[in-house]
């Protein structure tokens, strides 16, 4: 069966690539590089590497403008992933990938994929994977699409995350109706490695080899790096051929496999990259442009899964676990002797060329010539039009709720499912393969231990599209504070981090304002907080018919604890321990969960954010912390402190009694840049003259009751009576 | 005591169970791959958590046909002492190495949470580190824990003590809330929950450090076992 490609003459015509998300402007563009009409191989091949997804044609400007490097980073974006430098002669490896898109299709394959495909980022630096993060968003609960989504987005992190054996340690799942149609997986994957052995995607040296190994490439996932740079709609019938199928036994086999070419086979080894977005093109031209190479590829010896593959469905086959290796002339047996140790196919497809072509060979034809370049570095870069959204030039007046029985509205923000108790999700997640887990799921921030050194690290994923969706810049902002508080109350110091940036349609121009404000804001913070954005992704287009989500950037961060002895969790620990509060309370309710839960939706002007104040009072909680004087501590987020106390008091049933000088409304106000700590008496002198007018004492732990007196109401519950609300908020909706 | 830790492709949590017995309890222990057909020269073999061979077809069911596992019968026809942990114990039972099977928690989801457990019978050579029924915890991650056997194997099973942990809040549906059962000669332990990962108080807690102390203290006071 031989299939008739249009010849370049009839895609001229026909324009085929505009089905491939490709313009007739961009057409044009590309047959001037080439200084010929492109054939159906070349221009599809274009499609891929010039979608968002790969080019970033539409953020480059604003990624541009991102802080990227301090004095620890080793390694910043551009390759697989990101790389700090945590001491003891380690790395730590990170990054987060989206996979919004195919998760909507096929909730299952769309979650497994996207976690193994960000694992496979971190092993092609020659990190060994060490845990998994996911952040997600969904519609309401109460909706079948959405109870569905759940439940296989969560069998999916989970069948593909437990069976290769990296723990998820963490994550977030939040919940607004603007992502009922546009559901938000993001993926992170930690790793830790020597940092003498730092691996790059290169492809240097004319005569060295390119291999291939992994699975089989078939018709799956064919230009799915379009289909992700692509609206949804009801009328277009969901692309199911698109999203690809997982393997997590393929890929246990091919990350072992790989993490032994890097540890003891350094000197074969050119560079290795993964193949993700646009599969086998983007893996091997993205090598050959960061080496300055020209490169050949004789697609007649891919392993494929199917007979008669066109070139351009070789090419674009988003396949899973596969990998692209650039071996030393002379290596390839050992190489690919050791693969197939592991039963891995493993096959020299290509190599090094002078010069700077990329060419492809199908049936002894030239089915490729273009320069590298025409698919790297020269895919258009767009500066959009940026125009402030109306709903934020004229901001509502300030929510003031009425809150005439307090002890009622925390129960209802504690059943809401952005606060209440996820435990049954995330015991479908192994947390504890690896034998490094020091913290789970629940508390601020996952913990895990780095073997062969006296260190730990810290991570989390934060997202808030509430505050952004009334202010990108301060949002940004907030998300970063938010993503360090959480790492600062675990006990770490905050290192860097990684980012994947979900928005709408780039070309309306409020998207874009919302897309550039929100990085602004965001940079403005990593400089404060000295963490520097080392990795990341995009994900636009989340759109469905036309309605964009809540600008949502999913902040990962990843922070050191020197001391193991120092890693502090959330609960309370002790009955008869101080109660204080670190930051001032305001009434600030626009964008907090009260108004969404109120209201059914989020309106006025934000509350700011002072940063320098904010890194101020994050010192304080580390130095508290690292000189062993404080047994819990928790940011106040989602809520505000009434649902922070609550949620401190559920892990050991230990509740307070504490007076605050404050109406009882304020208790949900979400004012920034707070924290609760607790501190055992013998400590309470030496953390109040370290804290001195910093920290206020509210109270103290008692058992199982949890009593706030505020100014105009006394708020009393058993502790028990609220964590079963918290517990049954949402695991009684997904039933 | 020398221990082989056996290493399928797709076992997750062979390093774990080295990282126990080296560094923990500080006693020799070696990776042996599925391909090997020797176990002469080690006192224990422990077969680890996992998901062999991807587990694709049924948990174990590829497994059971590894190389390795005639050494491991004529290893533990000797008398040679084995633990199958989680996958393992699935391997074990795939192998007929011990009675019943273990199907999909009554969920139908995967499960990873700390469980408290009952030491059912502390007279085995896994057990006696621990107390007659003390309760202990140790954390269970398993999709297919859910213990069957029939009504004849079940009651010989109780008759003969080979009960061993027992969950004292059933979470997978296991008959009789079996969490570890032995073979009749009680030289072959299989179980659900992972003592591995409760070796450290680090990591939240040292429940799980009776089960290698017993195995230590039941080999050291055993001869070397030669398999073939």
């Amino acid at each position: 069966m031989l299939q008739t490609e249009m010849s370049p003459e009839t895609i001229r015509v026909k324009k085929p690539y505009l089905d491939w998300g490709l313009t007739e402007a961009e057409y044009d563009r590309y047959a001037e590089l080439l200084g010929r009409l492109p054939n159906y191989t070349e221009i599809g091949l274009a499609s891929g590497m010039w979608s968002e997804h790969c080019a970033y044609k539409f953020s480059k400007p604003v990624l541009k403008g991102f802080w990227t490097k301090n004095d620890r980073v080793l390694m910043g974006p551009g390759e697989g992933a990101g790389v700090i430098d945590i001491g003891e002669g380690k790395a730590v490896v990170f990054k987060a990938e989206s996979h919004n898109h195919p998760s909507a299709v096929e909730p299952y394959e769309g979650a497994a994929t996207g976690v193994g495909g960000i694992i496979r980022d971190i092993f092609s630096i020659g990190a060994k994977p060490i845990a998994v993060l996911d952040s997600l968003a969904f519609g309401s609960p109460t909706d079948p699409r959405t109870k569905q989504l759940i439940d296989q987005v969560v069998a999916g992190i989970g069948g593909y995350g437990n069976a290769i054996g990296i723990p998820t340690v963490g994550g977030e799942i939040r919940f607004a109706d603007s992502y009922a149609k546009n559901p938000l997986v993001n993926a992170m994957c930690v790793g830790v490695m020597d940092k003498a052995k730092i691996q790059k995607g290169k492809a240097a040296g004319v005569g060295n080899a390119l291999i291939y190994v992994g699975a089989k490439t078939g018709r799956d996932g064919i230009n799915g790096a379009s289909f992700a740079s692509a609206e949804f709609s009801d009328e277009a019938a969901a692309d199911r051929s698109a999203v690809q199928v997982g393997d997590p036994f393929m890929e246990k086999l091919l990350m072992d496999a790989c993490l032994e070419v890097t540890d003891r086979h350094q000197a074969a080894l050119v560079g290795m990259q993964d193949m993700g977005a646009a599969g086998l093109v983007s893996s091997t031209v993205e090598m050959a442009d960061k080496s300055d190479s020209g490169m050949v590829l004789d697609l007649d010896l891919i392993p494929q899964r199917e007979p008669h593959m066109t070139p351009f469905e070789i090419m674009l086959s988003e396949s899973q676990e596969r990998m692209m290796l650039c071996v030393r002339a002379g290596s390839e047996d050992q190489i690919i002797a050791l693969f197939k140790e592991y039963d891995l196919d493993a096959v020299v497809c290509g190599h090094v060329e002078a010069g700077h072509r990329y060419r492809l060979l199908h049936h002894g034809e030239v089915v490729c010539d273009v320069p590298v370049s025409a698919l790297t570095s020269d895919a258009p870069v767009y500066h959009q039009a940026s125009q402030q959204p109306a709903r934020l030039a004229h901001p509502a007046a300030d929510f003031v709720p009425a809150v005439p029985d307090a002890l009622a509205t925390l129960k209802q923000l504690l059943a809401d499912p952005n606060v209440a108790d996820k435990a049954f999700l995330y015991q479908r997640y192994d947390a504890q393969v690896q034998t490094n887990t020091c913290v789970t799921p629940g508390s601020d921030a996952g913990v895990v231990r780095v073997r062969g050194t006296h260190r730990a690290l810290a991570m989390t994923t934060d997202s808030n599209g509430r505050y952004l969706y009334l202010d990108p810049e301060v949002g940004g902002a907030i998300t970063v504070a938010e993503a360090t508080r959480n790492l600062v109350v675990s006990g770490a110091e905050p290192l860097g981090i990684t980012d994947c940036l979900n928005y709408g349609d780039p070309t309306k121009p409020e998207i874009f304002y919302e897309l550039a404000e929100s990085a602004k804001g965001i940079t403005a913070a990593t400089k404060v907080f000295n963490t520097p954005v080392i990795s990341g992704n995009v994900s636009l287009y989340n759109e469905t018919n036309g309605v964009a989500i809540y600008p949502t950037p999913m902040i990962g961060m990843v922070g050191l604890i020197e001391d193991l002895t120092t890693i502090t969790t959330q609960d309370f620990k002790q009955v008869g321990e101080g109660v204080y509060v670190i930051g001032a309370t305001g009434a600030d309710f626009n964008g907090s969960l009260l108004q969404q839960v109120l209201t059914g939706g989020v309106a006025g002007t934000l509350m700011p954010l002072d940063l320098a104040a904010e890194k101020a009072k994050q010192d304080l909680v580390l130095q508290a912390i690292r000189a062993h004087l404080v047994s819990a501590a928790h940011d106040v987020a989602d809520g505000g402190l009434l649902v922070a106390l609550a949620e401190m008091s559920f892990g050991r049933g230990i509740g307070l009694k504490a007076t605050v000088d404050l109406p009882a409304a304020q208790l949900f106000s979400e004012t920034q840049g707070r924290f609760i700590l607790t501190v055992p008496a013998a400590h309470q002198a030496a953390f109040e003259a370290m804290a001195g007018a910093a920290a206020t004492h509210i109270g103290t732990t008692e058992a199982g009751t949890l009593k706030v007196t505020a100014t105009d109401q006394t708020i009393e519950a058993p502790v028990a009576a609220l964590k079963q609300i918290n517990m049954e908020g949402l695991s009684c909706q997904l039933k | 005591m020398k221990a082989a830790v056996l290493s399928f492709p797709g076992s997750n949590c062979d390093a774990d169970l080295l990282w126990a017995i080296r560094d923990i309890c500080g006693e020799e222990a070696e990776m042996v791959a599925a391909n090997h057909t020797d176990l002469s020269g080690f006192d224990l073999v422990l077969v680890p958590g996992g998901f062999s061979y991807g587990d694709y077809l049924r948990s174990g069911a590829i497994a059971k046909f590894a190389p390795v596992m005639t050494a491991l019968k004529a290893f533990a026809d000797a008398g040679g002492y084995v633990i199958g942990i989680c996958n393992g114990f699935q391997i074990l039972t795939e192998a007929g190495l011990l009675p019943g099977a273990l199907q999909w928690n009554q969920s139908l989801q995967f499960i990873c949470e700390p469980e408290p457990l009952v030491v059912a019978n502390n007279q085995t050579a896994f057990s006696t580190a621990y107390r007659a029924d003390q309760t202990i915890t140790l954390p269970i991650a398993h999709g297919e824990g859910n213990y069957y056997a029939d009504p004849a194997t079940l009651a010989a099973l109780e008759a003969n003590g080979q009960v061993v942990f027992r969950y004292a809040h059933n979470p997978n549906g296991s008959l009789n809330d079996i969490a570890g059962v032995t073979n009749a000669r009680g030289n072959v332990l299989g179980m659900m929950p992972h003592p591995e990962r409760a070796v450290e108080a680090l990591l939240g807690g040292t429940d799980g450090l009776g089960v290698f102390q017993s195995l230590i203290h039941a080999t050291k006071g055993a001869t070397t076992v030669a398999a073939n």
